[in-house]
């Protein structure tokens, strides 16, 4: 489903934050990618999801079989790319019914199926509210605009639960999250889960994937991915930190 | 950064076009003549002349104001022509009468004239250049004693009430375009509401300037008697041209007792291209007076068009308990330039005020608030409230505001509140990220910052609004 190469990248005008990733995502699988603060995780996820504040500087990535970095963010988007920010943007005014709805209509446009009505649509976000408990009056709030950090982060699983992404990028959706919202997220992203759709879960700390259980999982450090495994790196990773598996891109080039 | 937030927009100015036909036009130039001309070709009588005839007394001992954070090169007034009317307008029997090319212009414009399609729920008056082309509905409202028609007609068939209320909130003497439209006003509309009756639908004029190098200097004149109600909207269009248009129009409103005017504008005139030649000087005076207890005023514009814009819609509050209120989207885009506000003059006891100001700027535009609340020594617990928000898309754009105070009595309540943000390019590449293109994620951004303002329009409006600000905003985000 997405094979990435070589991928290198920066942001801001400095040197290469991504330098030369590869990893490759299959249907059905959920992969995490770990690693300490400034390795490059949400670089990476931003990239992907093609943010113009990140270029692209060498190699590949191909979406099911597209170039990933010929398509324009909203084309990515319709294609069944979804990331779930790290920090959820606010869009004052504009009602979180009114952009979830223009967002699915876009995408069923981008597929030739008919928009749904807000009537129609009712419907579908209150079953959806269930999965991430939360209540209709949050659909009348404008986007995240004066959201808690936690009403963030379920608001990003919401918009995943409706838009029934083929690959989801969970961008640190566990940080500053307690157990119980934790677990509310955890249980969102496992009844999503289908042999046709795969999710990268990016994370700090070990505990979130106590409750997705990955079956990969990359270290990412310095720009590079420097050990990759099954669920079992998670808790070697817990237990000695990421202290071990540092190597400095100097030692290295 | 492979894309900065500049140069959103672009899309044609899809109004732009030019009708052909034949015209009655009094040369360009300014003077007793043209006056005389004016009010000649209008069949008015001796006291509407005399009126006109001080006006432009008074506006030759005038000077062009410049106290407006607008820069522009100057206006020879001399070189303007003040009257030009297509050739066949002329009272009609019925809508169907109106010549088919005036009526394709307005289909065009998505205003359509003919009697078995015309707006639903919505009568309208058609000002072309100088004259009105028709009016649709009135019949129905006759039937309920209202009048709407054209302000000529008015003149003619209901001599009294305009003699009455004409000039009564805009004294030809109150500023120097007031002044210049007062002498050569053209047309507008004309509407009175008779006591306890609540008008049924909305009534709304469509302006359009399709002469060249003609100045469109419209009148409208509404009262709303004892206990009526009247919600009004005034949309307004021009072709592209390389030169720079006037328009010089002058509104009043008037409310009695326990009566509400609402007054919706939808301005969309030519702005000028890219490089900011041509498009329409837009200097209007517009003003309400609450002449009775607990009557209200409510102006709401979105102002989207013109190379200039320098209006304030403003509210005397005369009436003990009445309300006045200021809703505005002002948008500037490439070299637009706007200095926009209002004046509520808060004079009997117990007023409200209420003012919503959004300016969006954009590429090299310039928008600035100009408000001033002003409270007279016997307007005991008068209150005012004002929200003035800007938003900047872009880094050559400007955003400025000018609030004025005046409080003369201690029991007043007066509050400020104003903020300047940006549009984040991580708020669209956020919307993007869910599957919406940039254009519309500006849109969908810039919507959600005017919503306080959108919310007070006619519903069938709001829709229009908010496509219309897409439009302007086209191109303005690399
Ligand atoms: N806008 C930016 N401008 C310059 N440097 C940045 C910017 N964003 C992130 N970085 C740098 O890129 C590196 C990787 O950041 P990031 O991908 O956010 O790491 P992580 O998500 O793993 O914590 C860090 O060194 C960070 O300082
Ligand atoms: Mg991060």
């Amino acid at each position: 489903m997405l094979d990435i190469r070589d991928l290198q990248a920066k942001v801001g005008g400095g040197n290469d934050i991504l330098k030369g990733i590869n990893l490759a995502v299959k249907a059905g699988e959920i992969h995490a990618v770990m690693g300490p603060n400034g390795s490059g995780k949400s670089t990476l996820a931003q990239v992907l999801a093609g943010n113009p504040a990140y270029e692209v500087t060498g190699g590949s990535a191909t979406f099911d079989g597209r170039d990933l970095f010929g398509m324009q963010p909203e084309e990515r988007a319709q294609a069944g790319l979804f990331m779930a920010f790290q920090y959820p943007v606010e869009i004052p005014g504009v009602s979180n019914a009114y952009f979830l709805r223009s967002a699915y209509n876009e995408i069923r446009k981008a597929h030739g199926e008919e928009e749904v009505d807000p009537l129609e649509f009712l419907d579908i976000m209150e079953r959806n509210l269930a999965l991430v408990d939360m209540d209709q009056s949050m659909l009348q709030r404008s986007v995240n605009a004066g959201f808690s950090g936690g009403e963030k982060k379920r608001n990003e699983i919401l918009q995943m639960a409706v838009l029934r992404p083929r690959l989801a990028i969970l961008d640190e959706t566990d940080s500053g999250l307690d157990i119980d919202a934790l677990r509310i997220v955890a249980e969102g992203v496992n009844k999503l889960r289908r042999p046709d759709n795969a999710t990268i879960v990016v994370t700090h700390y070990q505990r979130l994937l106590n409750h997705i259980v990955p079956d990969f999982v990359h270290v990412l450090s310095a720009g590079r991915i420097v050990k990759s495994g099954g669920k079992e790196l998670a808790l070697e990773l817990e237990e000695k930190g990421y202290d071990w598996l540092e190597t400095p891109a100097e030692a290295v080039a | 950064m492979s894309s900065s937030i500049e140069n959103l927009v672009n899309r044609e100015y899809k109004f732009g076009f030019v009708t052909d036909i034949e015209a009655d036009t009094i040369p360009a130039g300014l003077g007793e003549d043209t006056v005389r001309a004016i009010s000649a070709k209008k069949h008015e009588p001796a006291w509407l002349l005399d009126w006109r005839l001080k006006a432009l007394r008074r506006w030759t001992t005038m000077k062009e104001p410049h106290w407006g954070n607008v820069r522009y090169e100057p206006i020879d007034y001399q070189d303007q022509v003040y009257y030009s009317a297509p050739r066949t307008a002329k009272p009609l029997g019925s809508m169907d009468d109106v010549d088919p090319k005036l009526r394709e212009a307005y289909d065009k414009l998505g205003i359509p004239l003919k009697e078995q399609q015309v707006l639903a729920g919505v009568a309208v008056d058609a000002v072309f250049d100088s004259v009105s082309v028709g009016t649709t509905y009135r019949e129905q409202l006759a039937k309920l004693g209202i009048i709407f028609c054209s302000l000529g007609e008015a003149v003619r068939e209901h001599p009294d009430l305009v003699r009455k209320y004409l000039g009564t909130v805009v004294p030809y003497s109150d500023n120097f375009y007031a002044s210049l439209n007062s002498a050569v006003f053209s047309d507008g509309s004309f509407v009175y509401v008779p006591p306890g009756v609540r008008c049924p639908m909305e009534l709304s004029t469509y302006f359009r300037i399709n002469a060249a190098n003609t100045g469109q200097f419209e009148r409208t004149l509404i009262i709303a008697d004892t206990g009526a109600y009247v919600s009004y909207l005034e949309g307004c269009t021009a072709p592209k041209r390389a030169t720079n248009q006037l328009h010089a129009a002058v509104v009043e409103l008037i409310a009695l007792e326990n009566a509400t005017v609402k007054y919706s504008t939808v301005q969309n005139w030519y702005a000028g291209d890219e490089e900011g030649r041509g498009g329409i000087f837009n200097f209007v005076t517009k003003r309400g007076k609450c002449a009775g207890a607990n009557s209200k005023i409510s102006w709401t514009q979105v102002e989207t068009g013109s190379a200039i814009t320098w209006k304030y819609p403003s509210v005397i509050l005369q009436g003990d308990n009445s309300v006045g209120e200021f809703y505005s989207v002002a948008v500037v885009n490439h070299h637009q330039q706007a200095d926009t506000g209002t004046k509520m003059l808060h004079l009997g006891r117990n007023t409200r005020s209420n003012i919503v100001s959004k300016g969006i700027s954009a590429g090299q535009g310039n928008n600035s608030y100009r408000g001033r609340v002003f409270v007279g020594p016997k307007a005991a617990g008068a209150r005012n409230y004002t929200q003035c928000d800007s938003m900047l898309i872009g880094n050559r754009c400007g955003a400025h505001t000018f609030p004025y105070i005046e409080v003369g009595n201690d029991t007043a309540q007066v509050e400020h509140e104003a903020s300047t943000s940006k549009i984040g390019e991580d708020q669209i590449f956020y919307l993007q990220q869910r599957g919406i293109s940039k254009e519309n994620a500006v849109s969908m951004i810039v919507a959600g910052f005017c919503k306080d303002v959108f919310k007070e329009l006619p519903m069938e409006f709001a829709l229009e609004a908010q496509q219309l600000l897409g439009i302007t905003l086209e191109g303005s985000v690399g």
